[in-house]
């Protein structure tokens, strides 16, 4: 082994501390990078494996009724490659464990091999023909609900209760979120979908030769706007509620929003890290050089090249940055694999499992010694250009001067220490200005990581508390006449209730279209408080509609604009409406009227879809009961339970992400806060040793290391508050905010635990450091000069 | 003019003794085998001996900075070889002041901060600019130590250590890192500053010469007291000659 490698192996040892919190750093953005890199793309890859495996469907269109025939003149639509069809229908599934009946969606299957939207069998077989009472079930839900392959379960199907035999559990492209229609978040116990046998589905809704749903796979090139305005044309006459392109199918439509927030977390984050660790190795290694200022001097007097010289140094980056890199990896695929169970839990793919992307991996890598490279390379270099001899004598003492203290006349009421800090911090103000930034980041990225919750909460808050008013929501099967309320009224434990009436339409102003819904209320709604984007009431006008605000934007519309409004029921006409509001809303697309105003526009007598009623806790039990009984009601929703799942799930993934991010801000922290106070100690030594012997106390001259530590984080957190700030403004940018909306909220809670955590990690290098200076060689340093 | 005589009174600041046995590596280093010496009120010592005859590692002991393996150190009737680091603090902070050979000055601090900076924590302090102008550098005092000669940072080290009026003044080597020149103009100083205030001085050398300005004269070699002189006709640091 040559001299050289021996110093390196030995210096190594000796920066041990320093060696390991930068490799660290340089861990922590290398794993932020791969995990987060490789959580979304794994997700993706599952799903495009199992989408291309089941044969995901292009297209979908639901309809009343029409005769098989049809599907033939589909499949000669220019572009169809193959449709499959159905029957489909809403159900309702009196579970014993459930207080509330369950809502289900059954689905025929064909036998054999469907030819699009195929199920994946997890447990038993699919239903045989001619068996009428065999069901499959989705997988989440018969696990949610302990239900077991070869037990029987209750399903109230158009009207008829009937036992269900249950032979297998199945995934299905079409359910990867199972979100039942009109639904927030995902109930695996509360919604499920149920597969039965064609003729048995085809008895039991008078579908025999006929069917009210398809799904239509197109062939490559094919335009997609062109099928679904055929497709509409076509099935118009049977009651075609408007064919949907698979990117708005509710379950890839969920998905696709997950995946794209995961994505924009994924690019952001990451990319902080690695150039935090960038810019850290930079400081560090060009810092770590300069002190060996005088052994490279004497390297080459005695013969040694600069590139030997400068190959050493390369060494002693490389070995940092590897050991970085492949901590980073490991850790990266280990937190990678935690990410994507966590996941897994939400969407529902066969064989999720984490990929390491080594093109990522080698990226991230890479990254981290180029930046290491370049910092020693600039640190070697201006070493290498002073002559032997004039390098091997100490560099000349720092120049100092007075500084803006000084000129205030601040100097003498600060005291030498604390000018001390402040001319040191003057002298090298980039310096100062880089740790700060690094610090900084840190701080940002945590403030990140509190607005999910924030925004979170603050949603909730507005969702649950302000807006909905309701302690249960009841919605009925279809359309019914006003009477229904009353009859809600009537049930045990009903305080209030209150009718809504839902239309599904496909909004359209000019060349721009979004399928929404349009609600209409009370004329003083006592269940339901819209809010401007001032956060006050918004009362409904008597005439016209009211937009999510999001909505107006999508379809490029103010206030007085006549938009066209294309019904999904009835005789499904096209009619126009006003604009006269906006509303800002949390969740979701709509449109929201007066329910007289809806009751005219539509020309029907007055209708309700859903009440909202208040009930009285104690008889809870009671109402539920009563409810279930009711053939005409789908599904009981109680607010309490949206919220608390809500909670839970978006819950444990701010937990994951937060806990992620506190980790690595942390360390990024204290390799910032260490490396500078080691390095400024290596500095420094001699004036800290010297003022040890002249009476100063330990606790003295660490208030004059320290304190110079203390000044970058103290300017690091403002900078810090401030970046989180934009960087949050960037992430909600690119998220889509059609299925919720996080509103941009920091809270003070949040600036203070982003604070306390680099207070904290400060403190604790602080501490670290603070060891080194107890054991200042006050007599070593004296003898030599620097 | 003659300091007072070192007079057989309670000295200062006493070594019984003392041994220091560094470990380096494998090896013992024994740097003072059993030295007995002791500072008196008022003189000025020159302590003369070869490098490592371990003249710097007894003034070290001496002053506080360092504790000896064996043997006993006194200060006036205070024991301090088994002192700890603190209170080894508070002796220096209140009784000792150093120079050595490279001023030891920090480089972020005017000549007049750095001297402030032991008048603040001193109890008595001179004022900065008084200690200054003892020196001669009453025109340099808001000057860094950058923009000072070696002579003049000296004299800011030698102002540092007898603005807060210490008991004893321990030098180390302080004319090692200067010209013929300047080394005289410090040892006027250091002589100027024991006459004036009375303050006891001991002054390390490898330097012979220098001795001839000394009260006393304590020679070690291989870590031993070889002699103790007393020079009964001292001349003046302007005198010497090497």
């Amino acid at each position: 082994m040559s001299p050289l490698d021996r110093k390196l192996i030995r210096d190594l040892s000796r920066l041990r501390g320093q060696v390991l919190t930068i490799a660290l750093v340089v861990a922590s953005g290398i794993a932020a990078f791969i995990a987060m890199r490789g959580n979304y793309h794994s997700l993706t890859a599952a799903r495009d494996a199992f989408y291309a495996r089941t044969r995901f469907a292009d297209v979908f269109v639901h309809l009343e009724r029409a005769p098989r025939s049809v599907a033939a003149d589909l499949e000669a639509i220019p572009g169809v490659a193959r449709v499959h069809t159905r029957i489909s229908a809403g159900a309702m599934m009196p579970l014993e464990n459930q207080s509330e009946p369950v809502r289900a969606q059954v689905m025929s299957v064909s036998p054999g091999r469907s030819p699009l939207n195929e199920l994946e069998l997890m447990q038993g077989r699919m239903v045989e023909p001619h068996h009428a009472d065999e069901a499959v079930l989705l997988h989440s839900f018969a696990v949610a609900n302990e239900i077991e392959v070869g037990t029987e379960v209750p399903a109230v199907i158009n009207g008829v209760w009937r036992q269900l035999r249950v032979v297998g559990t199945a995934l299905s492209p079409e359910y990867v979120m199972a979100i039942g229609a009109g639904d927030m978040t995902q109930d695996p116990a509360r919604f499920g979908v149920v597969w039965m046998s064609e003729d048995a589905l085809s008895a039991g809704f008078d579908m025999d030769g006929a069917f009210n749903d398809a799904a239509l796979q197109l062939q490559p090139g094919a335009s997609l706007d062109q099928v679904i305005d055929r497709a509409d044309r076509m099935l118009a006459p049977y009651g075609g509620l408007g064919a949907i392109p698979r990117a708005k199918q509710l379950s890839n439509y969920v998905l696709d929003g997950e995946l794209l927030q995961i994505q924009s977390m994924a690019k952001v984050v990451p990319a902080i890290f690695l150039a935090v660790a960038a810019l850290l190795l930079n400081v560090v290694l060009s810092r770590l050089v300069h002190l060996q200022r005088p052994e490279i001097a004497t390297l080459k007097a005695v013969g040694y090249s600069d590139r030997e010289v400068g190959l050493h140094f390369f060494k002693l980056v490389a070995v940092i940055g590897l050991t970085g890199g492949m901590l980073g990896v490991g850790l990266g695929v280990w937190m990678g694999g935690g990410l994507v169970n966590l996941y897994g839990e939400y969407f529902k793919f066969p064989n999720l499992r984490f990929v390491l992307d080594f093109g990522a991996a080698g990226t991230a890598v890479g990254i981290s010694l180029l930046a290491a490279g370049v910092g020693a390379f600039g640190a070697v270099r201006r070493v290498m250009v002073l002559p032997p001899a004039e390098a091997m004598r100490p560099a000349a003492p720092a120049r100092y001067r007075q500084s803006l203290v000084d000129l205030l006349g601040l100097a003498r009421v600060l005291g030498p220490s604390l000018q001390m800090i402040v001319r040191e911090l003057e002298r090298r103000p980039l310096r100062t200005l880089g740790s700060s930034v690094a610090i900084a980041a840190s701080v940002g990225l945590m403030v990140v990581g509190g607005w999910y919750q924030d925004g979170l909460d603050a949603l909730m808050y507005t969702q649950f508390h302000e807006v909905m008013r309701e302690d249960v929501m009841v919605t009925f099967t279809e359309p019914r006449p006003q009477r229904a309320v009353r009859e809600l009224m009537h049930l045990p434990g009903v305080l209030d209730a209150e009718g809504q009436r839902h239309l599904a339409v496909r909004f359209r102003a000019g060349h721009r279209s979004r399928e929404a819904s349009i609600i209409g209320y009370h004329e003083r709604p006592k269940m339901r408080a819209l809010r401007d984007k001032w956060g006050r009431i918004a009362p409904l006008p008597p005439e016209g509609v009211v937009l999510t605000e999001i909505l107006g934007e999508i379809l490029d519309v103010s206030i007085g604009d006549t938009i066209t409004v294309e019904l999904r029921e009835g005789s499904r006409p096209t009619k126009e409406l006003r604009v006269v509001g906006f509303v800002d809303e949390g969740f979701g697309l709509a449109g929201h009227m007066q329910a007289s105003a809806l009751h005219a526009f539509v020309g029907e007598e007055p209708m309700v879809t859903s009440g909202l009623l208040r009930v009285d806790p104690a008889e809870q039990a009671k109402l539920d009961r009563s409810l279930k009984r009711m053939p005409y009601v789908v599904a009981v929703t109680r607010r309490s339970d949206i919220f608390e799942r809500f909670r839970e799930q978006s819950g444990q993934m701010i937990a994951t992400m937060t806990f992620l991010i506190t980790l690595f801000a942390a360390t990024i922290t204290v390799g910032v806060v260490y490396n500078n106070a080691r390095i400024s100690l290596s500095m420094r030594a001699r004036d800290l040793a010297s003022l040890r012997v002249l009476g100063f106390r330990r606790r003295e001259i660490s208030t004059i290391l320290l304190g110079e530590m203390a000044v970058q984080v103290l300017l690091a957190l403002p900078m810090g508050l401030w970046f989180g700030g934009v960087l949050i403004h960037g992430i909600a940018s690119t998220v889509d905010p059609e299925t919720y909306r996080l509103p941009i909220i920091i809270t003070a809670r949040t600036h203070a635990y982003a604070a306390t955590v680099a207070i904290a990690a400060s403190a604790l290098s602080a501490l670290l450091v603070r060891r080194k200076l107890d054991k200042l060689d006050l007599i070593g340093v004296l003898k030599t000069r620097e | 003019m003659t300091a007072p005589r070192a007079p057989r009174l309670s000295p200062v600041l006493e070594a019984q003794g003392v041994t220091k046995v560094y470990r380096m590596g494998e090896v013992d280093v024994h740097a003072l085998r059993g030295v007995d010496a002791a500072l008196y009120p008022g003189e000025l010592v020159v302590l003369l001996g070869a490098s490592g005859s371990g003249k710097s590692t007894l003034l070290n002991i001496m002053g506080g900075l360092d504790t000896p393996t064996e043997g006993r150190v006194f200060y006036a009737d205070h024991e301090l070889t088994h002192a700890d680091p603190d209170e080894l603090t508070t002796y220096r902070r209140e009784h000792v002041g150093f120079v050595f050979q490279f001023y030891n000055l920090i480089p972020s601090l005017t000549a007049r901060e750095n001297v402030a900076l032991v008048t603040d924590i001193a109890d008595d302090p001179l004022e900065p600019e008084d200690a200054l102008a003892m020196v001669g550098l009453e025109e340099r005092m808001d000057h860094f130590p950058a923009q000072l000669s070696g002579g003049e940072q000296q004299r800011v080290a030698i102002a540092r250590a007898i603005a807060k009026q210490p008991d004893v003044l321990l030098c180390d080597e302080p004319t090692g890192a200067l010209d013929y020149r300047t080394g005289v103009m410090v040892l006027e100083v250091l002589e100027r500053v024991n006459r004036e205030m009375g303050t006891t001085t001991a002054v390390i050398t490898h330097n012979a010469p220098i001795a001839s300005m000394a009260n006393r004269v304590i020679t070690l070699q291989d870590g031993r007291v070889s002699e103790v002189r007393q020079i009964d006709t001292k001349v003046t640091a302007s005198s010497l000659r090497w």
